[in-house]
């Protein structure tokens, strides 16, 4: 049988199918990056599963086409894992927002990063619950009073970068929705990349977030109108574990992200921060002759003796 | 004098770490082997060393499945086992002395000068220490003295397996198996102690014990499987095909959990151990969706947890998973290693909202087999999630069987897949509506198959929408799958019945009491008594009518069940109008007795009402 080799446009990678976000909402940058990164890596759509939490962020996978799982609050990388570990062929994307995976879901954030499963998780990160209709999420500032909130942030604002270092993410990065080309190449990577890989998007909400509008990431509010935002890649920021075995090294890289991690307000980094090649969870289940090549989804399973577990049992 | 009451009841007891399930699990081994049939049980506390725990090792002529309350061999490690904690405030327990029957031994230390109160009992007070030490001293090991005191276990065991006459040989035969690997360099001080032990019985106590085991008919040509419920669900769900289990530990399911990790290797599939139950179950509901047999196994305070996944399992269709809910002491955390069948309610409305899903509790291992295996087979058949109601006493019981079963069980069954004709998504609604509300699958991964799926309400095609019209259809859809199934699933995996069909009292009753309610109606039969038992193991959907038949022209009924409120009496209610005036129950954390269910039904039929059948063991 002749391999037939399709090529994929940008609009394989779109579901006929409206979108309710909001008029000038950061998700319709997100959706378009993801759309160009599968564009880009030519991952057929029936190859890929995308699975979201609740929320605005949540309605992505109904947008993009692509096996879709629009599944429960905070729950979406247990989700994920189980899926991808039922059928590895599957390129796996798990997105979210800051509520849904660093509030409800904060456990399975830190969880996931222990474990490297080859899946890319993005939060879309604008600090508010919009479909809530705008109270303060984890990465809210204490302090912080949206247009929508009765009282400014009592509670204090979390540093994701931190926490996915902390918690063993491979691939750790921070992108812009707006900025939709630097975006989609980070998603990219980070597709690319074998393990668990974080991005952390920094989302506007023109409906609820007055405060980290586009006008201000841009510096529009700026006399010089300087950007705040800047990219680790032009700072010559070298991100990359070059020897994963030598643990100075792995320690240095972490550290030096996490520094930069904490870069708010005047001038506020976005590229990548950390990656490391480890071992992912499926190659380690290979190791021990747990996983085989073909994914558990296609194996025949149904054929088991189990006799020798019986005769145990005399 | 019926078969029943041939029985003998040996019992153990120790503080945790002592090593009296080694000990009563060697000699439950040994008893099969040799002939005998055996019910092997171990009540202990949530603690790892120190409180009192007991093993009781009922051997028999027939496979039984309820513990004795009487005693007829009491083996102790330590005081508190014959006269329990009474110096506390609020004691736990008794001890266990009471319990054992006038001729009766009682084998202890004899460093502890026991006064037992009743002069009906053979007392075979053993120098435990001592032939510790003589065993030490042979192997030029005293210096270890402290690590070999576990040993006692063994020592107490052959004194035990002497009084009753059972050969040494095949016991030491069973306790040799135990020392293999790293632990062999322990065998010989264990059999050695072993002999010393029997030696002492044999030189220093005439051999006049009146329970005997050669009072029992052996059977040692055939051996039959000693069994417990963990193994058989797990061993059901790997022939079944089961592709990805996920758990978070708790007792009593870590043991099958940990039973199914440690084949992974061999048969190939995922075991993962969650972060807690709600990643458990997510993960479960993912890999189900992926197209794999998935499921998860828990206790109460997990399945808790587990709620919103269940009702998300089954909002999206998924063809599973599987949960198996090993019901335990509750609320709350409850008495974590206790018995109790108190979360059949909860099982049945385990989330918010209107949905369907499967429950189906099994009350003996070949039932426990049955039901994992084809809840696997009506999971996808009907993409719902299915409960598995078991319970602690199912879980750690070891019973004799002749097999599991297995052969008997049908094909695998894995529902209705669509089949793309192109690579067009165009064609396809995984959610389309159908006569049977069953709309066929794709797996993620299949060109063509595309599909969306969401928590939401949702259209054929899986978006999201609030359509009324839709709504109407969509939960009507979802609910008619049970319907589908109720039609389907064959009438013994709904309720059984046991006994004549012209009973002057029909007990009713679910899950693990089917083993002390089958051992009660056969001595209250050879009593007399016409009785006869319906079993009811379908819980959802439930056989309303079928029952309603069959229940309104029993002549009395008796409803048994280990709880409070007699939950599966108000389901009765609930679906078939009919109220159960008699009920046995109990909640004290033990599972019941033979004995205590026998009085239990003698009260029951006497009079209406609620007897409490509990004998307070320890």
């Amino acid at each position: 049988m002749a391999t037939k080799l399709k090529v994929y446009e940008v609009k394989d990678y779109r579901a006929d199918i409206d979108s309710d976000w909001c008029p000038g909402c950061g998700d319709f940058g997100i959706l378009a990056a993801i759309q160009q990164a599968l564009y880009k890596l030519q991952i057929p759509p029936h190859r890929v599963a995308v699975c979201s939490g609740i929320g605005c962020s949540g309605k992505t996978p109904h947008y993009l086409r692509a096996y879709g799982f629009h599944t429960l609050h905070g729950r979406v990388l247990p989700f994920a894992a189980g899926l991808k570990l039922a059928n590895h062929g599957l390129t796996v994307i798990a997105v979210g927002g800051d509520g849904d995976g660093y509030g409800i879901g904060a456990g399975y954030f830190i969880n996931a990063g222990r474990r490297n499963i080859d899946f890319t998780y993005i939060v879309f990160n604008n600090e508010v619950y919009g479909l809530t209709k705008g109270q303060a999420a984890p990465t809210l500032p204490q302090g912080a009073k949206t247009k929508s909130m009765p009282e400014a942030n009592i509670q204090q604002g979390l540093n994701p970068i931190v926490l996915a270092i902390g918690a063993g993410y491979t691939f750790v990065a921070r992108g812009f929705a707006l900025d939709v080309k630097h975006l989609s190449e980070l998603i990219a990577r980070g597709i690319a990349h074998r393990g668990s890989a974080f991005i952390d998007v920094l989302q506007t909400c023109p409906t609820y977030n007055d405060i980290h509008t586009k006008e201000w990431y841009l510096g529009l509010d700026r006399p010089e109108k300087r950007p705040r935002l800047y990219k680790l890649e032009e700072a010559g920021f070298d991100p990359v574990v070059a020897n994963p075995e030598d643990p100075e090294e792995v320690r240095a890289k972490q550290l030096a992200a996490i520094t930069k991690s904490y870069e708010w307000g005047e001038r506020i980094p976005i590229g990548v921060f950390y990656q490391v090649k480890l071992p992912t969870f499926e190659d380690r289940l290979r190791e021990k002759g747990i996983l085989g090549e073909i994914p558990l989804a296609e194996a025949d399973l149904f054929r088991r003796d189990v006799t020798e577990l019986i005769e145990a049992l005399r | 004098m019926t078969s029943t009451e041939r029985d003998i009841n040996w019992v153990i007891g120790g503080p945790q770490g002592s090593g009296i399930n080694v000990a009563a699990e060697t000699f439950a081994k040994a008893l099969v082997r040799a002939g005998y049939r055996v019910y092997a049980a171990i009540e202990y506390h949530s603690n790892i060393m120190g409180k009192h725990s007991y093993y009781r090792v009922r051997i028999s002529d027939a496979d039984r499945r309820s513990p004795l309350g009487r005693v007829h061999v009491l083996v102790s490690l330590d005081e508190e086992t014959l006269l329990g904690d009474t110096h506390h405030e609020f004691p736990a327990h008794r001890g266990h002395l009471h319990e054992v029957v006038p001729g009766g031994a009682v084998v202890f230390d004899a460093r502890i000068g026991l006064n037992p109160g009743r002069d009906d009992l053979k007392l075979y007070p053993i120098p435990y220490a001592e032939l510790l030490e003589l065993a030490l001293m042979e192997f030029g090991r005293q210096a270890e003295r402290h690590r070999f005191r576990v040993v006692q276990n063994v020592i107490a065991l052959s004194a035990s397996a002497a009084v009753l006459g059972f050969e040494l040989s095949a016991l030491k035969e069973a306790i040799l198996e135990g020392f293999k690997g790293r632990r062999a360099e322990a065998a010989g001080i264990n059999l050695r102690a072993a002999e010393l032990a029997y030696e002492y019985i044999k030189t220093h106590f005439a051999d006049d014990f009146g329970y005997r085991l050669s009072g029992l008919n052996r059977r040692p040509e055939r051996r039959p499987l000693l069994v417990r419920g963990v193994q058989a669900a797990a061993i059901a769900k790997i022939k079944a095909g089961l592709g990805f289990q996920s758990y978070y530990p708790i007792s009593p399911a870590t043991d099958e959990n940990v039973y199914l990790e440690a084949q992974q290797r061999k048969y190939g599939f995922v075991v993962v151990q969650a972060e807690d139950e709600v990643a458990a179950i997510n993960m479960a509901v993912g890999a189900a969706h992926a197209g794999v047999r998935a499921a998860t196994s828990t206790s109460g305070p997990g399945f808790t947890l587990m709620a919103e996944g269940i009702g998300f399992a089954s909002m999206t269709e998924a063809p599973g998973p599987v949960v198996f809910l090993w019901q335990r002491g509750g609320p709350s955390t409850g008495l974590p290693t206790r018995q109790e069948q108190a979360d059949l309610r909860f099982a049945l409305q385990p989330a918010h909202g209107e949905f369907s899903h499967l429950v189906v509790a099994p009350g003996d291992i070949e039932e426990v087999v049955f039901d994992s295996y084809m809840a696997f087979n009506w999971a996808e058949r009907y993409q719902l999630p299915v409960i598995v109601l078991l319970d602690r006493h199912l879980a750690g019981a070891y019973v004799t069987a002749e097999s599991l079963g297995l052969e008997a069980l049908p094909p695998v069954d894995r529902g209705l897949f669509y089949q793309p004709e192109g690579t067009s998504e165009g064609d396809y609604f995984r959610y389309a509506f159908t006569e049977t509300g069953i709309s066929p699958r794709t797996v993620p991964g299949t060109e063509g198959g595309i599909f969306w799926t969401t928590s939401d309400e949702h259209d054929p095609r899986g978006h999201i929408t609030e359509g009324a019209e839709n709504r109407l259809k969509m939960v009507a859809k979802r609910m008619k799958k049970l319907d589908v199934a109720a039609r389907e699933i064959p009438p013994q995996a709904k309720f059984k019945v046991y006994g004549p069909a012209d009973a002057d009292f029909t007990v009713i009753g679910w899950g693990s009491t089917k083993g002390a309610i089958l051992d009660a109606l056969e001595e209250l039969r050879a009593e007399g008594h016409k009785v006869n038992f319906v079993q009811v193991r379908l819980m959802r959907p439930f056989p309303a009518e079928e029952l309603k038949g069959l229940l309104s022209r029993a002549k009395n009924l008796i409803l048994v069940e280990e709880n409070y409120t007699g939950q599966l009496g108000a389901l009765i209610c609930e679906q078939t109008g009919i109220s159960i005036t008699r009920r046995v129950l109990k909640w004290d954390g033990r599972p019941f007795t033979q004995e205590e269910l026998k009085e239990g039904l003698l009260k029951a039929m006497v009079a209406e009402g609620t007897v409490l059948a509990s004998h307070l063991q320890g």
